[in-house]
């Protein structure tokens, strides 16, 4: 095995489900020992690209290899190789934390007592030690998240593959799944994390994909993505959405850029440079006596890099999501 | 529209014992066949340990139908519920275990919602070990509701003549069967999607082969096509030769029913793991 191995390759890998493109022609290439990024919105092919790579489908089209291998003809190889922390719990939640580890380091060939030595290993620097004997079913949300992905590293695997491991936990356990996904490359693994949030995608990846409709639509690093979707985005409210009309035109005549009108009626938004014009441009709104209600100033949304690479919202209905 | 807020960890928790947990190290030898079923049996056991309410059809349907059916039936069937019950017991045995094997499709299907089966199927083991050792468990399962009948029935009055031995042959022939049998289901269990239908699907077939046989009655007395269909049914055959055995005298039918369960795993036990195999 050379050192310049590709963790993954694929090329025009295809996935149909009915008459429905779910992955349509997607190309990655992941080098090894990095955290790879696949950001996209719900029902944009990245659960099935994983479960493609992971040897659960089978592809349509187009081929994928892991480590070299191909996830078909050696299907057994890649899975010696990697492991997969899905969208749902993979544990069994009849069982304690403690015996799905054990459960699974038997299962990867580790004896007995080894596999117990490493659980309690896991547990304990999982923040689950006192858990340990409890079943799962009465875990939080990021307990069995955090059990899920030490069930994934029961064996240091070389490619790790983590669906969405963020999704709906609060921000104390979304930050404990960050330093573990940091500290697994610092480890030598190879990280494969799909988001459906630019932050945590620019947090950990160093490098990212953008899918939709199945379709890679942007590849590069997190700052080359957010160059050229703008460095900032100014959201406002109006009081009185009547006069809507009037503060676009003084907002685009303040910061030189086209306004995005919302779905809400009161509501605008705007892709800015610097902060120093946005206050200027709110103070040209007060000048008119035109009321805001609410405004900030933040980085891009991943609805406006997909606004920017797409034309279309995040969450507009995508008629042919899988 | 609110943009996504910039999160940093109140307390960072990569401490040593994280690192020192992920870093990397040799990996163990792949897990043998045998190891990897054991495995999964174990967690079969685990189960019945954590969730012993499972155990309710291997425990209390047994005492009910033995009890059921003995009482109501045995003094109009065979003039007194005693002598019945000779005939009856090692028919019920079947009927019970027979019964409780639609309970594997069950638990297949349950982990495959669950999604539990996806990180199993992404180990590099053997295949069929995750459905070997569930049945497995489930043998245990089957082995409990035996005893159960088969003590019951000792307590009612029920004298076989086959002694110790011949009572454990007829239990492990039912087992056998029992376990062939249960690959049916674990086909189904995986390409059917719900629970229920689950459980419709295999009652569907069960209830038919348990009562129209002669688990209850000798089919002497019923008419020509139903006994057609009784002496052709396996079911009957089974209990047939487990009666044969619990008696100490064996039937031919043993031969039948060794040949219908190698049937059973050669066109099942293929069968599901190619569903097992494929993707969903």
């Amino acid at each position: 095995m050379t050192s310049r191995e590709l963790a993954i390759e694929t090329a025009g890998l295809t996935k149909r489900f009915g008459t429905t493109r779910a992955v349509d022609g997607v190309d990655l290439t992941v080098s090894q020992g990095l955290v790879y990024g696949v950001l996209g919105p719900n029902g944009a092919g990245k659960t099935t690209t994983i479960r493609m790579l992971t040897t659960l489908l089978r592809p349509d089209g187009g081929w994928a290899r892991v480590f070299g291998h191909d996830v078909v003809r050696e299907a057994d190889a890649v899975r010696a190789r990697v492991s997969l922390t899905g969208q749902y719990a993979s544990v069994d939640e009849d069982l304690t934390g403690q015996e799905n580890l054990i459960l699974l380091g038997r299962l990867l060939g580790s004896s007995g007592s080894q596999a117990r030595a490493r659980a309690a290993e896991l547990l304990e620097a999982f923040g689950l030690a006192e858990a340990a004997g409890r079943r799962v079913k009465t875990y939080s949300g990021g307990m069995r998240r955090r059990l899920d992905i030490a069930a994934s590293i029961v064996v240091t695997p070389d490619l790790i593959f983590l669906d969405e491991p963020t999704t709906g936990l609060d921000p104390r356990s979304r930050s404990q799944v960050w330093e573990i996904v940091r500290a697994l490359v610092a480890g030598g693994t190879t990280v494969l994390l799909t988001t459906q949030y630019l932050e945590e995608a620019d947090q950990l990846a160093d490098r990212v994909a953008v899918i939709d409709h199945g379709r890679v639509i942007a590849e590069g690093t997190p700052s080359e993505l957010k160059a050229s979707v703008g460095t900032g985005a100014l959201h406002l409210r109006l009081l009185d959405p009547e006069q809507r009309p009037q503060a676009e035109q003084i907002l685009e005549r303040a910061l030189g850029v086209a306004l995005y009108r919302e779905p809400d009626p009161a509501a605008l938004s705007a892709r800015v440079s610097d902060a120093e014009r946005a206050a200027h441009a709110l103070a040209a709104l007060a000048q008119a006596g035109i009321a805001v209600t609410d405004f900030s100033l933040g980085r891009p949304s991943l609805d406006e890099v997909f606004l920017a690479l797409t034309g279309h919202r995040a969450e507009e209905p995508l008629e042919d999501a899988a | 529209m609110t943009s996504t807020p910039i999160l940093t960890p109140a307390r960072p928790i990569v401490d040593d014992t994280l690192r020192a947990a992920l870093s990397p190290r040799v990996r163990p030898p792949r897990a043998n066949a045998l190891t990897a079923s054991l495995t999964f049996f174990w967690r079969a056991m685990l189960k019945i340990k954590h969730v012993p309410e499972q155990l309710i059809d291997v425990t209390i349907f047994p005492v009910m139908f033995t009890l059921m059916f003995t009482y109501l039936f045995g003094g109009a069937l065979a003039g007194s519920t005693d002598a019945y019950l000779q005939y009856l017991l090692p028919g019920v045995l079947v009927q019970t275990v027979v019964l409780i094997t639609m309970y594997t499709g069950l638990g297949l299907n349950i982990d495959i919602e669950k999604g539990f089966f996806d990180r199993i199927r992404t180990l590099p083991i053997w295949r069929p070990a995750a459905i070997v050792g569930m049945l497995l468990g489930d043998a245990a399962r089957y082995t409990m509701a035996s005893t159960i009948v088969i003590v019951l029935g000792l307590v009612l009055g029920f004298r076989p003549a086959g002694g110790v031995i011949g009572v454990l042959l007829g239990v492990a022939l039912l087992l056998v069967f029992s376990f062939s049998l249960s690959w049916a289901w674990t086909s189904l269990g995986l390409v059917v999607r719900t629970q229920n239908a689950v459980m419709m699907t295999s009652m569907l077939f069960l209830f038919p082969l348990t009562f129209a046989s002669n688990i209850f009655v000798d089919p002497a007395t019923m008419p020509g096509w139903l006994q057609a269909f009784v002496n052709a049914n396996p079911i009957s055959h089974l209990a047939t030769a487990v009666r044969g055995l619990m008696a100490g005298t064996a039937q031919p039918e043993i031969a039948l029913v060794l040949i219908a369960s190698a049937v059973l795993v050669a066109v099942f036990g293929p069968l599901t793991m190619r569903l097992y195999g494929r993707e969903r």
